[in-house]
């Protein structure tokens, strides 16, 4: 039998215990071990980032990235978002500014954000297209994320005021 | 004809899109999310080489793997399956498999498929099968291609030319004998394709008591084609049942992608339990069989000193790949527009379709046409750089006046309506043309090199399947694409609208299905329920494709709701005792006209209708409301005989002007947008809002044809842009900020007036940029008749027109 390992990760907030094999991609782990489908897989070749999750307060794109580099983390997937069925104010305002359409990217776009937010809470429309450069969206063109992340900002400002 | 009503309350609102609170959720519902007790994994092996015979497989160490359930290589394939489902000319002279039988065609082409207990494992098999090829001499280039002696993609054929014809619509060789000039360009328009981040994926699930074969996949268009599907899966055709999943984008390219969910469905019939298959990125950029148009051009343009438009020669190559699928299809949407808004009066067109060692053509956005735009809007500025002119003034010279619709052209189609000169006034107004070109004018002062384009073209919506066999005398082909749905009113009064196809792939069927019926039934869009049927047990449904999905299903909306609608009224009428005429949908209620006191909730009509059959008018026979619609599409003719007139196929015309400043860097060849306008008339607009997010969505795929994108083939067929680090897909750096404007012509001919635009922003991106970067190397001479521009082309058009003449 390949080689198994014993790993821990909490995974928004959750705690989990698995035995998995060292080539396990951490994407497939979320994906099928944990039946946390929203993350999601694109090109697995770290281009797109599509699958990018929150791995100890960074986002990692998780189709690099080894179950098994994860042992120990904390990870934050798009299912963490939301509390109590509550969109997050970045939920919300990508769903004002219709910041989407086949909801592919969306997932490790928002990931993508929520880390960009808390570093720059108040951030320009140049600022934003620089920050999410990494994740590409084949919909859009982009120009309603951007609408969306700053309008995103602006709701947080007024919630932790 | 449509009824016009002046004041609609839904249709036209950018209410919040119903798809998005699961979509942000991470709650999607993809294919590849699916999971089915038992279900088992497969992978396929590509072949490494462009064109090699398969002397022999031996797939042993493979089979012997734990996990591993089944191997197919082709060598069993022909007792599996019959060939795949092939519109194009000849089938049986360039026969298509599941996977390749006797010998490979292209680099990526599927040779041999695992299934195992999961991915990995079936991916390791796939390594231990052991292909013994002979390699065989490559043909990359469709012009050797068409030469004597080039090596031949298909034998039985005796030629790589699939198909050649030339047509003649109008007095062509009047219009260029008395044409006062003529520019001539050799234009070359490499392939890109749709890449979208969710790649063709299928689960499917057998049943062999039944001999019910259910598979869930993200492509299912044509409903009433699956059974060509079933006589490929060597079933019975009523023991089919395809399941639409949600798609992540498709842009064309899940257009009829039936090789996934067929060798799902061969596989699951094969090991008896549930398959899985899923491209990864490497299946889909190399084996897709939807890479976009490849075409060669030459081009003739006749005009007059003044300025105006007469003829139009066009000699076309165009690279279809290992395989042609659909016939020239993508040739009938560009004759669908080929004169773009312009009054030119002529067309002459010939065509080589020509088989290659490469990923076959599919479906990407704009189907064709997006390339003609651009060929017909390069060629109006060469006639105009030729002639002195500005790109405005030519253009407002040619064009079809609102007052001459509907209005025929040359190859026989129909444009329905339009206002092209209001959509130019209003692009040049946001743009601030005039000012644009006073800060042109102090940047080349500075020594900088900045440009400005301005395109007009078309933008065609709701094919005819005519488009796809006009091309030949005999035999004709079929006429039907229709769309339907089921609407439902429940007891309490709520709607559940039931749609046949691959209804989502990215854009918005359920916000547009619940404007539409709040519309009809003065209803809130939060009423509607929209759902997902299969195909056994459906109605024939076409699919999204060829901007046609929003017309369509309108028109089954509005013909499902009539039929309730007047089931409703008789019923309120007895109740009432008032005439039906006398009565009105109105804010939830169905009510006296003009005694609005006078009436009942639409709950309280739908229970009778359901549960008190003795209540209900004689004349009543069944108890429910629910009525099928099948819509077909609206106006389309059959060709004339001889093909010089190739009737309606594709009526339903929005227009769009672009404008674009940009500046480039001579040093690098890189360029920086300044501005980007789009101004479109796409009728009338249901969703402003998901209208435009399709525009910008199109403007940076256009960009990414215009300036990045190519699939490149190395001489010896290897695809050498086979991952993303290559194949450059716009970022939010690249993409500008697009200001939209709109102007609303509805259609005369369709539900509410609407017009497709799904494509819109990528049918008139790459000409407005490739117009943008000549005009800023003006100064250079430069003639931009080549896309993507990339910057080392830029460097050396520069070079080479800089360069001493001999």
């Amino acid at each position: 039998m390949a080689d198994m390992h014993a790993i821990r990760v909490t995974v928004n907030g959750l705690p989990y215990e698995a035995t998995v094999e060292s080539r396990l991609l951490l994407a497939d782990f979320l994906r099928d071990h944990l039946g946390l489908v929203g993350t999601h897989l694109g090109c697995e070749h770290g281009v797109c980032g599509a699958c990018t999750v929150i791995l100890n307060g960074r986002t990692v794109r998780s189709c690099l990235v080894f179950a098994v580099q994860a042992d120990g983390a904390q990870i934050m997937t798009v299912e963490g978002l939301a509390r109590d069925s509550q969109f997050h104010p970045l939920q919300e305002a990508f769903r004002d500014k219709q910041g989407l359409q086949c909801g592919f990217c969306t997932p490790g776009m928002l990931m993508r954000a929520y880390e960009f937010l808390q570093e720059n809470p108040n951030p320009t429309e140049e600022e934003i297209r620089e920050a999410i450069a990494g994740n590409l969206c084949r919909c859009t063109g982009y120009q309603f994320i951007v609408e969306a992340i700053q309008d995103a900002a602006a709701r947080m400002a007024v919630a932790s005021r | 004809m449509a009824t016009q009503a002046p004041a609609r309350k839904w249709i036209g609102q950018s209410i919040p899109r119903v798809e998005d609170p699961r979509l942000l959720l991470g709650r999607g519902e993809y294919v590849t999310d699916l999971v089915l007790p038992g279900m088992v994994h497969a992978a396929i092996l590509r072949s490494p080489l462009a064109h090699a015979r398969i002397a022999s497989i031996d797939a042993s160490k493979a089979r012997s793997l734990p996990g591993v359930l089944a191997v197919v290589t082709g060598r069993e394939i022909k007792e599996l399956t019959n060939p795949m489902p092939d519109f194009g000319p000849d089938p049986s002279k360039h026969t298509w498999w599941v996977l390749a039988t006797d010998k490979v065609r292209y680099m990526g082409e599927p040779v041999a498929a695992v299934v195992a207990t999961d991915r990995y494992i079936a991916e390791d098999a796939c390594e231990l099968i052991e292909v013994n090829y002979e390699p065989l001499p490559v043909v990359v280039d469709p012009v050797e291609a068409m030469k004597p002696g080039a090596p031949l993609v298909h034998e039985p054929l005796g030629t790589n030319v699939a198909y050649s014809r030339t047509f003649v619509f109008g007095d062509v060789e009047r219009d260029f004998t008395e044409a006062e000039v003529v520019v001539r360009d050799h234009l070359r328009w490499h392939r890109s394709g749709a890449q979208p981040l969710e790649t063709v994926g299928a689960v499917a699930q057998y049943n062999p008591a039944t001999g019910m074969m259910t598979i869930y996949c993200n492509s299912v268009t044509f409903t009433f084609l699956l059974f060509l599907v079933a006589n490929t899966l060597k079933i019975p055709s009523n023991k089919l049942n395809l399941i639409p999943c949600p798609a992540g984008g498709s842009f064309g390219s899940k257009f009829w992608a039936v090789r996934v969910p067929i060798l799902a469905g061969m596989l699951a019939k094969l090991v008896g339990r549930p398959v899985k298959f899923v491209e990864d990125r490497i299946d889909n950029i190399t084996t897709s069989d939807h890479h976009g148009s490849d075409r060669i051009y030459d081009v003739e343009m006749a005009a007059m000193r003044d300025g105006t438009l007469r003829s139009l020669r066009v000699k076309v190559v165009d690279d279809y790949g290992a395989y042609i699928q659909f016939g020239v299809g993508t040739h009938g949407n560009s004759l669908a527009q080929v004169v773009g808004p312009y009054k030119i009066k002529s067309v002459q067109y010939e065509l080589y379709a020509v088989l290659t060692n490469k990923c076959q053509q599919g479906a990407y956005r704009g189907f064709g046409s997006e390339v003609t735009n651009w060929v017909v809007e390069r060629m109006v500025d060469l006639v105009a750089r030729e002639l002195g002119m500005d790109p405005v003034e030519i253009r407002r010279k040619n064009f079809i006046q609102p007052h001459e619709f509907p209005y025929t052209i040359p190859t026989g189609n129909m444009y329905d309506s339009g206002n092209y000169p209001g959509v130019l006034e209003k692009a040049l107004q946001l743009a601030d043309y005039q000012g644009l070109r006073e800060m042109q004018r102090r940047a080349r002062e500075e020594g900088r090199y900045v440009g400005i384009g301005l395109i007009s073209a078309q933008e065609r919506s709701v094919f005819s399947s005519t488009e796809f066999w006009f091309w030949f005398d005999q035999p004709t082909g079929i006429t039907s694409s229709p769309e339907s749905v089921t609407l439902k009113m429940d007891p309490m009064g709520n709607i559940t609208a039931t749609l046949y196809s691959q209804a989502f792939w990215g854009q918005s069927p359920e916000t547009m299905v619940a404007q539409v019926v709040a519309e009809e039934f003065d209803i809130d869009p939060s009423q509607v329920s929209v759902i997902y049927g299969g195909s056994a047990g459906g109605l024939p449904a076409t699919g999204p494709g060829g901007s046609r999905f929003t017309i369509m299903v309108a028109g089954a909306i509005q013909g499902a709701a009539r039929r309730i609608k007047e089931k409703m009224l008789k019923i309120a009428s007895h109740k009432l005792e008032v005439a039906p005429e006398d009565l009105e949908f109105a804010e939830g209620k169905i009510r006296v006209r003009g005694t609005p006191e006078r009436a009942m909730t639409l709950q309280e009509v739908a229970m009778l209708a359901y549960l008190f059959k003795l209540d209900l008018p004689p004349d009543i026979e069944e108890s429910g409301l629910e009525a099928d619609y099948t819509f077909d599409h609206p106006y389309t003719t059959m060709p004339a005989p001889d093909r010089k007139n190739l009737g309606v196929f594709y009526p339903f015309v929005g227009h769009a002007c672009h404008i674009a400043a940009v500046e480039v860097d001579i040093e690098t060849g890189q360029h920086t947008f300044l501005k980007y306008v789009a101004v479109h008339d796409a009728g009338t607009v249901v969703n402003p809002r998901s209208l435009n997010g399709q525009i910008i969505g199109g403007v940076a795929q256009g960009l990414g044809t215009a300036m990045y994108e190519q699939y490149v083939y190395s001489p010896d067929g290897q695809l050498l842009t086979g991952s993303y680090m290559d194949y450059l897909i716009p970022t939010a750096m690249e993409v500008p900020k697009v200001e939209i404007g709109h102007q609303e012509t509805p259609s005369p001919f369709t539900p509410y007036g609407i017009k497709g635009a799904g494509e819109g922003g990528r049918m008139m991106t790459p000409a407005v940029v490739s117009a943008a970067i000549e005009d800023a190397l003006a100064p250079f001479g430069v003639r931009v008749n080549e896309v993507p521009i990339t910057p080392e082309k830029i460097l050396r058009w520069i070079e080479e027109a800089q360069a001493p003449r001999p």
